[in-house]
């Protein structure tokens, strides 16, 4: 599964995507393994509140089910416009 | 319905006058162009992260949204991504239709949906450093309204 991050999710994580096997059924639970992943991803992850996912380049929810899903992306709340 | 995400800059003027030309039927043309404002004439520059792929997808949803809302001839989307100066063009929405109503609501849909469900993020510099622009609740209010 690729995970993508943007913006200071990115910034805070060092990287803009990992490349993970993970048996995470849902969002939620694919948070709490990539917070054991080290402190760059609990300062990303530390308020998840903050953020937003898109699931195959979708919007989703943190309680969404990860079946079948190829791309994950994790991000602050969108600023486009002018 | 045209929707181009690019890092190159563009003309607003050139742009509208040949979505004008394009439309048929219309008798409405609006069009909005956003700029990069200076923060307290300190803004070094702008620059804008996009997430490719998706950004095209979504923007292409709330077109396609929009033109079950309203009788559209036609609709326009440009926005940029990447680095942008103090009065830079960021991005245009121009939308026709044969009354004006339409093109003007279908318009104000446009931005409001683009500022918040599009998946752009600006991030300003300024001598004092970097800061990324924070969503404000008023952005995500103003879907309430449609």
């Amino acid at each position: 599964m690729d995970v993508l991050y943007f913006a200071w999710v990115r910034e805070r994580i060092g990287v803009p995507r990992d490349t993970i096997e993970t048996d995470a059924a849902t969002v939620n639970d694919l948070i709490e393994e990539l917070r054991a992943r080290g402190e760059e991803y609990q300062f990303a992850f530390e308020d998840i509140r903050a953020l937003r996912v898109a699931l195959d380049q979708e919007l989703s929810d943190f309680d969404a089910s990860l079946s079948g899903v190829k791309e994950v992306a994790f991000f602050p709340p969108m600023t486009g416009g002018e | 319905m045209t929707v181009r995400v690019q890092e190159e800059t563009f003309d607003p003027g050139l742009e509208l006058n040949s979505f004008t030309q394009s439309v048929q039927g219309a008798g409405a043309v609006v069009s909005f162009t956003g700029v990069v404002r200076d923060v307290e004439g300190k803004l070094a520059e702008m620059l804008i992260e996009h997430y490719p792929g998706m950004t095209e997808k979504a923007i292409s949803k709330i077109v396609d949204e929009a033109k079950t809302r309203w009788s559209l001839a036609g609709a326009l989307v440009i926005h940029r991504y990447g680095q942008l100066g103090a009065g830079d063009q960021i991005m245009m929405v121009a939308t026709a239709s044969r009354h004006r109503v339409d093109a003007f609501q279908a318009a104000e849909f446009l931005m409001d949906y683009l500022k918040s469900r599009a998946p752009f993020w600006k991030k300003e510099r300024t001598a004092s450093g970097d800061s990324w622009v924070e969503a404000r609740d008023e952005d995500e209010d103003a879907l309430s309204r449609w």
